[in-house]
């Protein structure tokens, strides 16, 4: 487990970076889109701006140990300021720029960060508001000039003045700077992320240079990445992916970061780049595909039938092309020609023509969306991580990709399946603990390296994929002892457009029965096209027209979810058509829009009963709040469905 | 009253406001019989926000209009940086460092944001027709200067991923910042807004005030705005003229305008015995 540093000189991001500006010195390091040009910067013109900084911290008296909190958007003085805090022997801490200024003030005061570097007037103003409460801020730095003129600056530095002062003391801290970047070990930290804390307060990772760099050389060589790769930064600072990808992997392999020029050009800026290595959630990837499909609503029809036609090919042919599977030749030259005439437009208008490595990853995603993507002949893989590995766990190898797997375990990492279910690793990535919280360090790794991850999962017989059902603590036994995992259940019924959310119960009962949430904006739009006349959403929701298309969505769901031996006890055998939408005012989910199970439950206890004893309708009455903090009453009559359940396939070949 | 020494005055906030920068002394405007301005005297101080505020009709826009050159008094004069202002065309007036924006947007729907914006410059360029139509040697060097000045604006005022859209296609909102924009790359010393935030809703009216603040509070611009909305006007202004039926009723800062009874009455109306 503990690995050496390959060669002496590598063990850390500053040495990283002065490797790359021997090396590549010439070839483009960070890109930003300015005043409407792309800035560029070379490894070397970094490294003096690395440098530069640094130095004007240790003139700042920037102290070995010294937490550095780091609060902006994506720009690569941002990324510079991590690097030159670790080159003098202090550890970053990016945070989350969008946090509210109590957030802040927890893990601000939580790490005692000394120095604040922040993007612009905004995040200043936060980090003020806080500093009765931190008292350990001693100076703020900022980026963006842009209304800092009138604020009291005897604590607070333009990062350019500070650059420029570090320059000038030149002389006076060179040999300091010197000493203090070769003092940093394999050991030392590289970073703290804060975990961004769904349960009770946010944890501080600490991630060694050994962390990041064998995770990034790991990871790197995994998908064959080159110091001609390009990636577009535009994810959180703070989250861990961010700082694997355009940190680690970036100094590792020495390619190109390209900062966006606000948040909102992020589309265009990602089309004028057209990176070669693209990470997105999978909400980014469905809005994307959402708006390919409006427009093609709106094109012009001989447009829009060479696109059906051609889209069918991709979806036959295209992914089998991708893995490099067998494809006849006619096929073949109908997707050539496919790509020629809409493939390559389409990708070329994503941004996404030059992709060689996509990866998405934060929750399931959308098998139609994800194939959608790979028949275009975009090579987009599923990936399985968390902060506390250094990002990765587990990953799909380029030929094995699918939608329901998150691919076999990365390079260097052991995974292992708990009696529970739940999914356990070890590696070189693991991080060194959670600061100041010895506590959750010793429940969440043990003596011997093992980290839980929280979720349950299982490795698929024949392939040795990783998929992963649910989150450990909901997966519980249904009568007959079999598996039930209901967060698999409604993540498949959510994938269609129509079911906005569904709460599946099924726990130590005999069969499962779930709750569904109709999307009004989607079902309205089919009762348009169909002619069905509705007044409010209950109407809608209890249309028996409506309730015969949801039930062949569960149906469809329930012989998939038979496909699955472990799985298939969770079919869905009744279900009913809520008559509100469940909604975090009421209590029924969590602001990040979680459903919140038990007082689901609760709250409907007659629906469920009503579920469980055969009943063909229920007479409801919910209270709801309105938005005006009002309470009233919503009184219904639901039909309750039963939905055709498939013999699994196991006990059908049994047979 | 406001202690106007030549010398200007502090705000609330803490902003010093300098000298007078334009008199308007005893303005009168008629349009025929009609009379839109009646003997209306004040003055625009360096670095302040003045607004003009009045009931429909009251004559703010004629006003604005006299400021900017577009009409011309009847009577009275304006002085301007301590000098008489002879009778202007507009664009000379533009050229001494007023820019404005319309009550109805007037950009040129047709073409880009950042066209549109550049069309701003135009009083700066020195360049020739043919040397432009030619774009040769100093002409190009002297567009990309233009256009790092109007690529400074776009950044101030956030609209970098609309630059290549076409203003037909932008909201309303949008549309109005973009018209702030083409006054800001003007380079202005005073800024004349004519009802910048008419038609807008609650968002895009914060994000209005926010950037007429930050214009004011970054580059010292001297604001001059015209507005309906009393809750935008008492906040943003440092003083308020206010209008009725083409005369001036009442004068000072927000609190003195809002506890004046003459404005009140114009205001709510009053019970006629």
């Amino acid at each position: 487990m503990s690995t050496t540093a390959p060669q002496g000189a590598l063990q850390s991001v500053p040495a990283l970076l002065a490797r790359n500006a021997a090396q590549f010195g010439t070839q483009t390091a960070y890109r930003e889109k300015e005043f409407g040009i792309w800035q560029s910067w070379t490894w070397k013109q970094v490294s003096e701006e690395v440098e530069a900084l640094a130095l004007g911290f240790l003139s700042l008296g920037m102290a070995r140990g010294d937490y550095v909190a780091i609060i902006g958007r994506n720009r690569p003085a941002l990324y510079w300021a991590m690097v030159a805090a670790q080159s003098v022997g202090a550890i970053p801490v990016p945070l989350y720029q969008d946090a509210v200024a109590e957030e802040m003030a927890y893990v601000l005061d939580h790490c005692g960060a000394r120095f604040a570097i922040c993007g612009d007037q905004e995040q200043v103003d936060k980090v003020i508001e806080v500093q009765g409460k931190v008292a350990s801020i001693e100076q703020i730095i900022y980026l963006d000039k842009r209304g800092m003129r009138k604020y009291d600056h005897s604590r607070m530095n333009w990062l350019m003045d500070v650059q420029s002062e570090g320059r000038a003391a030149h002389q006076r801290f060179e040999g300091e700077l010197k000493q203090r970047r070769d003092a940093l070990t394999y050991d030392s930290t590289c970073v703290m992320l804060y975990t961004s804390g769904t349960t009770g307060k946010p944890k501080g990772v600490v991630l060694s240079n050994r962390n990041i760099i064998e995770t990034s050389k790991a990871s790197s060589e995994f998908d064959k990445l080159r110091s001609s790769d390009e990636i577009l930064a535009y994810l959180p600072m703070a989250w861990v992916g961010d700082f694997i990808f355009s940190v680690g992997q970036a100094y590792w392999t020495g390619f190109c970061v390209n900062c966006p020029e606000s948040a909102s050009t992020m589309m265009t800026d990602l089309r004028e780049i057209g990176p070669t290595y693209y990470f997105a959630p999978p909400r980014i990837f469905e809005t994307m595909l959402t708006s390919v499909m409006i427009r093609m609503e709106d094109a012009g029809r001989a447009k829009k039938r060479l696109f059906d036609k051609y889209m069918a090919v991709a979806r036959r042919v295209g992914p089998a092309i991708l893995d490099g599977k067998p494809v006849s030749a006619l096929d073949r030259a109908q997707y050539a020609l496919g790509e020629l005439l809409v493939y390559g437009p389409l990708k070329n208008t994503l941004g996404l023509s030059r992709v060689r490595v996509a990866y998405t990853a934060g929750e399931a995603i959308g098998p139609e969306i994800f194939e959608f993507y790979r028949s275009l002949g975009i090579n987009l893989k599923q990936l399985y991580g968390q902060t506390e590995a250094s990002v990765f766990i587990t990953q799909q190898p380029d030929g094995e990709v699918r939608s329901d797997t998150v691919g076999v375990p990365s390079p260097g990492v052991e995974v292992r399946i708990a009696e529970n279910g739940e999914v356990f690793y070890r590696s070189a990535g693991v991080f060194v603990e959670y600061y100041k919280n010895a506590e959750s360090t010793a429940s969440t790794k043990d003596a011997e390296g093992w980290v839980a991850t929280g979720d349950a999962g299982f490795f698929e017989p024949g392939t040795g994929h990783l998929r992963i059902i649910d989150r450990a603590k909901d997966v519980g036994k249904m009568a007959d002892g079999s598996l039930f995992a209901p967060k698999y259940v409604e993540n498949k019924l959510k994938f269609y457009p129509n079911i906005l959310e569904v709460v599946v119960f099924g726990n130590g009962r005999d069969k499962c029965t779930a709750f569904i949430n109709i999307d009004l904006s989607a079902v309205g739009n089919w009762a348009e096209r169909n002619n069905i006349a509705y007044s409010s959403y209950q109407e809608l929701a209890g249309h028996p027209k409506v309730l015969e298309m949801i039930q062949g969505h569960v149906e469809e769901t329930n012989a998939s979810i038979a496909q699955d031996e472990m799985l298939s006890g969770c079919q869905v055998h009744r279900f009913l058509v809520l008559h509100k939408e469940l909604d975090a005012d009421d209590g029924e989910m969590t602001r990040t829009r979680k459903v919140r199970r038990r007082i689901i439950e609760e709250k409907f206890a007659d629906l469920i009963a009503a579920l469980y004893d055969g009943s063909s309708s229920v007479y409801t009455e919910t209270e709801v709040t309105y938005e005006d903090g009002r309470k009233g009453k919503i009184k219904a009559t639901l039909e309750l469905r039963d939905a055709k359940v498939v013999p699994s396939a196991a006990r059908l070949a049994a047979q | 009253m406001l202690d106007t020494k030549d010398d200007g005055y502090t705000t609330a906030d803490g902003r010093t406001i300098g000298s007078v920068a334009m008199e308007m002394k005893n303005i009168t405007l008629r349009f025929g019989g009609v009379v839109a301005i009646k003997d209306i005297s004040f003055d625009i101080r360096w670095g302040e926000i003045r607004a003009i505020i009045g009931p429909n009709g009251a004559g703010k826009s004629s006003m604005l209009n006299v400021i900017s050159g577009f009409y011309h008094p009847q009577e009275g004069e304006v002085w301007y940086k301590g000098f008489k202002r002879p009778r202007m065309r507009p664009y000379q007036v533009a050229r001494q460092g007023i820019a404005r924006t319309f009550q109805n947007i007037a950009l040129f729907e047709g073409m880009s944001v950042l066209d549109n914006i550049m069309t701003g410059r135009l009083n700066h360029m020195k360049s020739g027709f043919l040397q432009q139509a030619l774009w040769w040697g100093p002409a190009a060097k002297e567009e990309a200067e233009h256009r790092e000045k109007v690529e400074k604006v776009i950044d101030f005022l956030e609209i970098q991923h609309i630059r290549k859209t076409p203003v037909a296609r932008l909201p309303y909102g949008l549309k109005k910042r973009v018209e702030l924009a083409r006054a800001l790359a003007a380079e202005p010393q005073i800024l004349l807004l004519d009802e910048p935030m008419a038609g807008m809703n609650v968002e895009e009216k914060e994000d209005m005030c926010r950037f007429i603040l930050d214009v004011n509070d970054e580059f010292g611009t001297t604001t001059v705005l015209i507005e309906h909305d009393m809750g935008v006007v008492m906040d943003l202004s440092d003083r308020v003229v206010v209008m009725d039926y083409g005369k001036k009723i009442g004068d000072g800062t927000p609190d003195e305008v809002r506890n004046n009874q003459e404005v009140i009455n114009a205001y709510l109306g009053v019970a006629h015995d």
